[in-house]
């Protein structure tokens, strides 16, 4: 039971006010600011507080995308995280980089590094797509704790409680096991300027997808992403009566 | 902070660099009354203190003076009505790809923290940084930002720190004068001055925050004129310690610090003429010593979670060991820390414009009155286009200052101090006009413009008044201008081997007089679409040029008192290096075909025509007989508003 691996998406950064762009093929990412996504700062701080109580001896932090991939793989090392692992992806492969390749990629590393828990965000605040770590857990056949609100270790099984509809739910699981943070487990801690400073000795090791032997295509096709339709005027009623008449009208009632 | 000022004497001129420190005699006394002065004359005449300072030590002296001769500093050389292009063009870029990267890694976690943790509304209602925040601020580096990496700090250049001090003058001035008081006055001593001793047994501690510092230089009876301190050092008959006494004022951190930068004047024998005299030697002063008390809290305008506090020192021990520099050389160790930090203010504020103008922004694209937006309307527009300018300005200020410092400059004390006032009336400037768009909504607490207001004052008053600072400017432009006329003058005696350079002056004077150009030109540094602002700035550097020369021959030494003239000679220095900064950060953004070329091209012309007018205007009036006669007037008025202790004319009723 020693090493932890989490999984570090680099997105669009939250405050941003996101563009389509005009040919419809995706969104406007050039020159528009980025950083961690935030579920998966939860899932750093999570880790570097297990390894903290001397429970987990590594934090192995992992980014799939282009050169920039780094720069979220140190944010993640100035939190705490002890390496780094950058899966090199680019041009039309990253653009195409869905969770079943990144699951993929992740439940190679899982193997090699031979980490007994993986944590990862329960989704990506740019495609929403909360599947990376069901899919991590199937493609190692390993158990899964979704949706964590809280993570205790205790002894080779992990008890995770769960945010579920309407209330919570907790499960214990054997190690070695996936693990998603959801928005309740944890306060990440601000990488301080210090820690950025020390940051930057430690490694970050690179790769390709092939050098784990992942085939990374993807048999998705995107064919148009829209802006959501822009909010109608409203009209202005004078009367209970003529409100109650249009909503009928209209259908509503 | 309430703190350090310039002392207003012949003094000022001299004491940041060129010669050792020139004994306070009365130039201007020793001038014949109201001779009209010749050329040469006029020269020598603002050359003199040079002499004065320089016998005991010729050879420093002129070896000091050659270099000083030589300068490098655009501002230095536009008093002479001279181009020195080295440090203004191509805009300084002086972080390497590694600074570069470091740097983008730390913005966003000091963003962060000031968006998501810091209060500045409740640090001002408190009248104190929360202690949670000092805490976070703490762990996070902020107290140490310049001090070097193995003694625990984050190491960071000069350019590196006002890219994150803009950061904190956007969100709370309070908290950037706490953090400013420490680093940028409080211990920079140390770092400027301190042995590697002295460094390695207060920066560990200072850095992290375990310690803070303070700057301890204003008394009572001592604001402007900072070398007429009262608080007095002794040195102990064991000859182990000096004794400290006196009482200081205003001092930012003065209630949280536990180390003092402490200004103390003591008798010193001068070695020239044996005599003993009171001059001035800075301390390390631990509150640990004993005998360091302090007052509570001042109330105050603004910055009101910086603590400010009086601070008594009562016969307090210092080890000889913690004398900062050189025993007597207190003073320049004072102006030294008050010219090395001015540029963080420029960064800083540079960051608060940037803050209220998106406010001022958001409320003009979205307020609708008459049934339009009101940012349709031309009375807005104007607001919102001159805050960006100012703002434009004041930044391209910080970074070409922190930039040239970066790049080992020695010579930018006349930029700097340029660059503290230009920031710190345009960051006052953009708050009001903020305000005023935003109309009531500004004017509520709610909406925190009026915080930054009340905190903005200050940086028109303290680290050296902006009027003292203007006669800084003036004074030091002065002084190398009469220096070169100096040269000039020795030449003469010796026309043959200097035909050359005497050839250039005399055809430069000729051709000004017959108001030809000079051949004085920015053509080549500057961006080829922005020639005609180009133009207009060489036209303004030669006005101004004739202009100090023409006061050089009309007022000789006298120029010392004449401060009328100084403070429209400085409004036309400071508007001129402005005017250079832009065209050389909007050259640069048109040369690599920035997103924004266009939009900074517009910025710096409409800047440029409008500075050029201004320093026509003085320009103008400095030769003409009816500002003569204004100055007069000035004079009378007040001098007949303080015999009647305020307003003179009785009340329009009578009664």
């Amino acid at each position: 039971m020693s090493r932890v691996l989490v999984g570090v998406k680099r997105v669009i950064d939250y405050a941003v006010k996101v563009r389509v762009k005009p040919d419809h093929s995706g969104v406007v990412t050039d020159g528009v600011k980025h950083s961690m996504n935030p579920f998966c700062e939860i899932a750093v701080e999570e880790a570097v507080k297990l390894k903290e109580k001397k429970l987990f001896k590594e934090v192995v932090a992992v980014s799939c995308g282009p050169a920039q991939a780094t720069e979220t793989i140190r944010t993640a090392l100035a939190m705490g995280c002890d390496r780094g692992i950058h899966v090199e992806v680019t041009g039309k492969d990253y653009e195409s980089l869905g969770p079943l390749q990144v699951s993929k990629i992740f439940a190679a590393l899982a193997k090699k590094e031979e980490a007994s828990l993986v944590i990862l965000g329960k989704q990506a605040i740019d495609d929403d797509c909360n599947q990376t770590g069901q899919m991590t857990a199937a493609l190692l056949d390993w158990p899964q704790g979704t949706f964590a609100s809280e993570v205790e270790i205790e002894g080779d099984k992990v008890k995770v409680v769960r945010e579920i509809d309407g209330g919570l739910e907790t499960i214990k699981i054997n190690m070695p096991a996936v693990v998603t943070a959801d928005l309740r487990l944890n306060t990440p801690r601000y990488a301080t300027l210090p820690n950025i400073m020390k940051a930057k000795k430690k490694k970050i090791a690179n790769m390709k997808p092939a050098d784990l032997g992942v085939d990374i295509v993807s048999r998705l096709e995107v064919l148009r992403v829209d802006e959501p339709p822009t909010r109608l005027a409203g009209v202005k009623v004078e009367t209970v009566d003529d409100l109650v008449a249009k909503l009928k009208e209209s259908g509503t009632i | 902070m309430l703190l350090g000022k310039v002392r207003l004497t012949p003094a000022l001129c001299t004491a940041l660099r060129i010669t050792p420190s020139f004994p306070g005699t009365q130039i201007g006394a020793a001038v014949a009354h109201n001779v009209r002065l010749n050329a040469s004359q006029a020269a020598e005449a603002v050359l003199d203190k040079q002499v004065i300072g320089s016998t005991t030590s010729t050879k420093a002296s002129t070896a000091k003076k050659a270099q000083s001769m030589e300068s490098q500093s655009f501002a230095v050389n536009m008093f002479k009505g001279q181009i020195n292009p080295s440090q203004v063009f191509p805009f300084p870029s002086v972080l390497n790809e590694e600074q570069t990267q470091f740097l983008q890694e730390l913005v966003p976690p000091i963003s962060k923290f000031f968006e998501e943790v810091n209060d500045p509304m409740k640090n001002d209602s408190l009248e104190k940084v929360e202690d949670s925040t000092m805490e976070g601020l703490k762990e996070m580096g902020a107290f140490g930002l310049q001090v070097p990496t193995d003694l625990g700090g984050v190491g960071l250049t000069n350019t590196q720190y006002a890219r994150l001090v803009e950061i904190v003058g956007k969100h709370d001035l309070g908290v950037g004068i706490t953090l400013g008081a420490h680093q940028s006055i409080g211990f920079k001593g140390i770092l400027l001055f301190g042995n590697s001793a002295q460094k390695e047994k207060y920066l560990p501690k200072l850095a992290s925050g375990e310690t803070l510092a303070a700057f301890c230089l204003t008394e009572p009876s001592s604001g402007s004129d900072a070398a007429s301190i009262r608080t007095t050092a002794t040195l102990s008959p064991c000859g182990k310690h000096y004794l400290l006494n006196g009482g200081k004022i205003w001092i930012s951190n003065g209630g949280l610090a536990e180390i003092f930068t402490v200004f103390a004047k003591m008798p010193i024998k001068d070695e020239k003429t044996g005599e003993m005299k009171d001059k001035i030697t800075a301390f390390i002063v631990e509150r640990s010593f004993g005998g360091v008390t302090h007052g509570p809290p001042e109330q105050k305008m603004g910055i009101k979670a910086s603590n400010t506090a009086e601070v008594y020192f009562d016969n307090v021990p210092v080890p000889v060991e913690n004398v900062l520099g050189e025993v007597g050389g207190g003073f320049k160790v004072a102006m030294s820390i008050l010219n090395n930090g001015r540029f963080g203010m420029a960064a800083a504020l540079s960051g608060t414009m940037k803050g209220v103008i998106s406010q001022a922004v958001d409320h003009a694209a979205n307020r609708v009155q008459f049934g339009s937006k009101i940012h349709t309307y031309g009375v807005i527009q104007e607001k919102l286009a001159r805050m960006a300018m100012l703002q434009y300005v004041t930044e391209s200020m910080a970074y070409m200052i922190s930039g040239n410092m970066d790049s080992g400059s020695k010579d930018y004390h006349i930029e700097a101090a340029i660059s503290k006032i230009f920031a710190s009336e345009a960051a006052w400037e953009v708050a009001d006009e903020c305000i005023q768009v935003m109309g009531g909504m500004g004017f509520m607490k709610g909406s925190g413009v009026e915080r930054v207001m009340r905190d903005l004052r200050i940086f028109r008053i303290f680290e050296g008044t902006n009027d003292i600072l203007r006669l800084f400017v003036a004074l030091n432009g002065f002084q190398d201008a009469g220096k070169h006329l100096k040269s000039l003058q020795k030449a003469m005696k010796n026309p043959l081997g200097n035909a050359g350079l005497l050839a250039g002056e005399v055809t430069k004077r000729v051709r000004r007089r017959a108001g030809l150009s000079t051949g004085l030109t920015l053509q080549g540094s500057i961006h080829p679409e922005l020639s005609y602002s180009g133009d207009l700035a060489v036209n303004a550097i030669e006005h101004f040029g004739v202009t100090i020369e023409n006061m050089l021959f009309k007022h000789g030494k006298n120029i010392l008192h004449e401060q009328f003239v100084l403070k429209r000679v400085a409004d036309s220095a400071i508007d001129l290096y402005a005017m250079i900064v832009v065209l050389s950060r909007a050259s640069r953004s048109l040369s690599q075909g920035h997103a924004s070329a266009q939009h900074e091209k517009i910025l710096c012309e409409t800047w440029c025509v409008e500075a050029n007018d201004r320093i026509m205007k003085n320009v103008r009036d400095l030769k003409s007989n009816s500002t003569t006669q204004i100055f007069k007037n000035i004079k009378a008025i007040s001098a007949a508003m303080v015999e009647n202790g305020g307003t003179v004319s009785p009340h329009p009723l009578g009664f």
